[in-house]
């Protein structure tokens, strides 16, 4: 049984025009799913991950944005559509869980009422009914004692109950897609592992697919099918999880791997942090995106762009020059190392 | 527990300087006071008059009683008429407090749709067009516009509608609110034709500020996430403007609404003075050109009261509204 | 005098950028958040509009000014084909008078603008007593803040506490008559402005205080203390350069409020006698004719409209150029 992907995104950009110039904050993004598979989504803050996640459920600014490229769900083109007809999709096809999920809760509105009131918008039942309903979806999320929780404000939970609360409002309606946008950025460490097994769990329970966003390498490692990694608003690697961990080819991929920290490390070990700051999104610098902050750089590097090009297994891709594990690579890295050492020597003369 | 007994401490304290203030700026008042309150009165009247004021004794004495009369309920009288002043002050407070109700509603009922309105589509030629308008009523003296109606009513289109009746110019007829206060109601149709005209003068200021007010408070909740949530909800917009960020964006709104009851009674004086209304207002100014400094102390004292209290019950609301809503605004 | 309307619409693009390093992250999350007002904000120059308000201001402050030297029919003076005529009048326009006359036969167009040369020297007069009293008193308890602050704001709130125009009123009746006689005492025109400056005096040192507290707390002015310095030295060479721009905007706001409160009065009869002219007592005695001679009520009606908004205008025009630097990156 072959089934189009339920959500096909095709050479996204996503740019806004602001007084400084046009910003690029999505540059040509591609990447399907299919029903009951999680997409991991990972970069730095300003890699364009968040936009191109409103891009996808179409929560953009109505002034000032170009959107080029298709995004369709279910066979449907989405990426055009008007807000009014993308209200139909939103909470009964497609859900999205925010990163705060303080500031993502009406403060003066009941936890019941917010979930209810979604219940209302896509399904015509009873009160009782929808009422019910919450319960249940609040048992789902592990939410203890529901009942007395759904006449609480939200500044009367915990961060972490507050997240799940809000999984139960994306989850209200039965949608077939979930984007959680950093879910668990916001939260406590020891509360991060809970939500993302809630995540999974749902996931797994309704044959959603899920597209995680973050900028955590750890967090996909265990729970994503597909990773996507993105820079400076365009994909650099893609790959099935397993595929990117052992056969990286993304010197910044690497990077980030190095800078997750590890629980056998000693606790005085440096935290590697990627140097350098991600480039200006207006004025995109030719070549590749990555180069100023690269180990692998070569003069190639700064004056040509890589493109997207499969590597070894079917349906890795990755963006670079002079990949890692590569022969070209490794000499690359080496001549940096070399020259490195050569500058600071004589510096020391 | 402890701000609140603070507050109410601080409040007494105001109080009772304000009315210190009163009573000693009218000692200032120019003359003996006698021969101002009951200038025809005979050198016997005068005598009665200074003892029963107590205007011969020594200063803080004279507050001193005067201020237990005030707590009794004994606002003094008015000599040239000889009413007791609570009498007058029951006739016109119920006229300033219709007023003042009126023009409140008629600005609340204009402003928060033009507010919501404006905040959801900003920056286009509506909102411009809109907070255009409102930036040119705010440079309109409410005196003003009371004269501009007056004579567009009273001189060009001389109305007769149904229910108000011919809208008169001048002229007052008791409303729903006298029979609270000991006095016969009166013809309310009637009563609302006199007090239209008065009750919009006053409100076009007020409209244009909490227009502005609210609009400026929803532009900032409509950046908030949980209203990009309220639309991944899939929640229409008119639900989201009205449901979900009114209620927050009203805070400042309705903090100014309730404090301009405290400063309308003494800013409606021209207003009332232009159309003929018997309000405070009103009777104040009466107090003032006829020298009544007696009168006078009780009216600056009530109001100088009822505002310090409308400001207290404001910052009291403010404590039990703020649990709920963690944000620190201006 | 009620209090000069604050607008308190936020700096949306210091908002959404407040607090966070500026790289391209930012300027996508601003973007995302801001939408179109990123745009509208950072427009160079002036616009159309303040550029009218400032013409209009100089016409007006211009004829005040040079009053005396233009070729003006005496305000003061009767000329009898005139009364009661002018434009929309019941008895027609006047002949060789624009603007008509008042229903005693006195030139409007000379009476407007000596009427402008008063209403605006009153207004200007109360304006700086009320800065410099009020300034005095919000500046010492915000920057000294403690008991000083709390003795300052005691006092502002119990003045604050009686309506302003009621104890204008009561000031100018106090000041204008001498004990046990009628007349004498201070001229009408002193009073009015002492009367006014006085009420100024509690509106404007609360703003003041509150400029005062923000900027009191800001690093430099801890940094100059680290150093030694004294309260003088940093109240005059830190603070007040910061406060004074901004009260610069509040000035403007005060004079239009000012002007209305001279109307306010007016019509209360607590204004100037009414041989001299101002905009408010036009209105006060032309209100009797208003049936009859309307142009004599809304001519300096018109005039207050008018100068009011071009001052709210130009207020507004001052804060913005102003608050850009205050919430700037």
């Amino acid at each position: 049984m072959s089934e189009s992907p339920l959500l096909e995104v095709t050479d996204v950009a996503t740019h806004f025009d602001t007084d400084r110039g046009l910003v690029h904050a999505v540059d040509g993004v591609s990447f399907t799913l299919e029903r009951g598979r999680t997409v991991g989504i990972v970069g730095e803050s300003g890699s364009g991950k968040t936009v191109l996640s409103r891009s996808i459920m179409g929560l953009l600014p109505k002034k000032g944005v170009v959107r080029h490229g298709s995004i369709k769900f279910e066979g449907a083109e989405i990426g055009t559509a008007k807000p009014k007809e993308m209200r139909k999709y939103w909470g009964a096809h497609m859900g999205m869980v925010f990163q705060d999920p303080m500031t993502a809760l009406n403060p003066v509105m009941k936890i019941g009422n917010q979930i209810t009131e979604s219940i209302h918008t896509h399904l015509d039942v009873s009160r009782t009914f929808a009422r019910e309903l919450a319960v249940s979806l609040l048992e789902s999320v592990r939410v203890p004692d529901p009942e007395r929780r759904m006449d609480e404000y939200p500044h009367q939970l915990s961060g972490g109950l507050r997240q799940r609360v809000c999984i139960a409002v994306a989850l209200a309606c039965g949608p077939q897609l979930l984007l959680a946008d950093e879910p668990t950025t916001a939260l406590d460490v020891t509360v991060q592992a809970q939500v993302l097994d809630l995540l999974e769990a749902q996931q797994r329970e309704r044959f959603m697919a899920l597209v995680l966003v973050t900028h955590d390498l750890g967090v996909v490692a265990g729970r994503a099918d597909e990773v996507v990694v993105m820079y400076a608003g365009q994909v650099v690697e893609k790959a099935s999880t397993a595929t990117l961990f052992s056969d990286m080819k993304m010197p910044y991929t690497e990077a980030l791997l190095h800078s997750i920290p590890k629980i056998d490390q000693p606790s005085h070990a440096r935290l590697s942090a990627i140097p350098g700051r991600p480039p200006d999104l207006v004025n995109v610098p030719t070549g590749c995106r990555f180069a100023a902050r690269c180990a692998y750089v070569q003069d190639r590097c700064r004056v040509e762009q890589p493109p997207l090009r499969p590597g070894t297994v079917f349906g890795h891709e990755f963006r670079c020059w002079f990949p890692v594990g590569t022969p070209e690579g490794r000499d690359a890295l080496e001549r940096n190392q070399q020259q490195a050492s050569a500058t600071t020597s004589a510096d020391q003369i | 527990m402890g701000t609140i007994a603070r507050r109410l401490a601080q409040l007494v304290v105001v109080v009772i300087l304000s009315t210190l203030f009163a009573f000693a700026l009218l000692r200032l008042f120019p003359g003996d006071a006698a021969d101002a309150v009951i200038p025809y009165g005979t050198a016997a009247q005068k005598a009665k008059f200074r003892a029963e004021t107590g205007l011969d004794k020594p200063f803080f004495e004279q507050y001193a009683t005067w201020l237990g009369n005030l707590v009794q309920g004994d606002l003094g009288k008015d000599y040239q008429s000889n009413t007791p002043v609570s009498d007058k002050v029951g006739a016109a407070l119920p006229v300033s407090l219709q007023l003042m109700l009126y023009a409140q509603l008629i600005a609340l009922v204009v402003a928060i749709p033009l507010g919501v309105f404006t905040a959801y589509r900003v920056g286009t030629k509506a909102d411009r067009a809109v907070n255009t308008g409102a930036f040119a009523l705010l440079a309109l003296p409410s005196f003003v516009l009371a004269l501009a109606l007056a004579y567009w009513v009273g001189v060009k289109w001389k109305p007769d509608l149904p229910f108000l009746g011919q809208i008169p110019v001048t002229g007052y007829e008791p409303g729903w609110l006298e029979p609270v206060f000991g006095q016969s109601a009166g013809n309310i149709g009637k009563h609302f034709g006199t007090m239209l005209l008065p009750a919009i003068s006053l409100a076009a200021g007020l409209i244009a500020v909490y227009m502005r007010l609210l609009r400026s408070d929803m532009i900032a909740t409509l950046q908030e996430n949980y209203i990009t949530m309220a639309r991944a909800k899939g929640l229409s917009d008119k639900r989201i403007l009205w449901r979900h960020a009114l209620r927050p964006s009203s805070l400042t709104l309705l903090t100014v609404a309730g404090l301009n009851f405290g400063t309308l009674i003494g800013g409606a004086v021209a207003v009332e003075v232009i159309f003929g209304i018997p309000g405070i207002g009103t009777l104040i100014y009466q107090a003032i050109n006829a020298r009544q400094i007696v009168e006078l102390q009780s009216y600056i004292a009530i109001i100088a009261i009822g505002y310090v209290l409308i400001n207290f019950s404001i910052d009291a609301l403010y404590v039990v509204l703020d649990p709920r809503i963690r944000r620190a605004r201006a | 005098m009620p209090e000069p309307e604050q607008d308190p619409m936020p700096g949306l693009v210091a908002e959404a950028t407040r607090g966070r390093p500026i790289d391209a992250g930012t300027i996508e999350m601003a973007a995302v958040e801001t939408g179109p007002e990123v745009r509208r904000r950072t427009k160079k120059g002036l616009g159309f509009a303040a550029w009218l308000s400032i013409g209009w201001i100089a016409l007006v402050v211009g004829l005040a000014i040079l009053a005396p030297v233009l070729p003006l029919d005496d305000p003061k003076d009767s000329i009898t084909e005139i009364a009661r005529r002018g434009p929309l009048a019941d008895a027609g326009s006047a002949p060789g008078h624009l603007l008509g006359g008042d229903f005693n036969g006195r030139d409007m167009l000379s009476r407007l603008i000596w009427g402008g040369r008063t209403t605006l020297t009153v207004a200007t007069i109360a304006v700086i007593i009320g800065f410099v009293f009020g300034g005095l008193l919000g500046l010492l308890g915000g920057y000294f803040r403690g008991k000083v602050d709390v003795v300052v704001s005691l006092l502002l709130d119990v003045l604050l506490a009686i309506p302003a125009v009621i104890l204008a009123l009561a000031l100018v009746t106090i000041l204008r008559t001498q004990p046990g006689t009628k007349g004498g005492g201070l001229d009408p025109e002193v009073a009015l402005i002492l009367a006014l400056g006085f009420v100024a005096i509690p509106v404007l040192g609360r703003i003041t205080r509150a400029s005062t507290l923000s900027w009191s707390e800001r690093e430099f002015v801890l940094a100059a203390r680290a150093q030694g310095a004294k309260h003088r030295r940093i109240i005059r060479r830190e603070v007040l350069p910061n406060v004074l721009p901004a009260m610069m905007s509040i000035a403007l706001l005060s004079i239009a409020v000012a002007i209305v409160a001279e109307g306010t009065l007016a019509i209360l009869g607590a204004s100037v006698e009414t041989d001299t002219p101002t905009w408010g007592n036009m209105i006060a005695i032309g209100r009797i004719n208003l049936q009859r001679a309307p142009h004599v009520v809304f001519e300096p009606a018109l005039m207050i409209f008018f100068t009011v908004l071009a001052l709210n205008m130009l207020g507004d025009v001052v804060r913005s150029k102003f608050d850009v630097r205050e919430g700037g990156l």
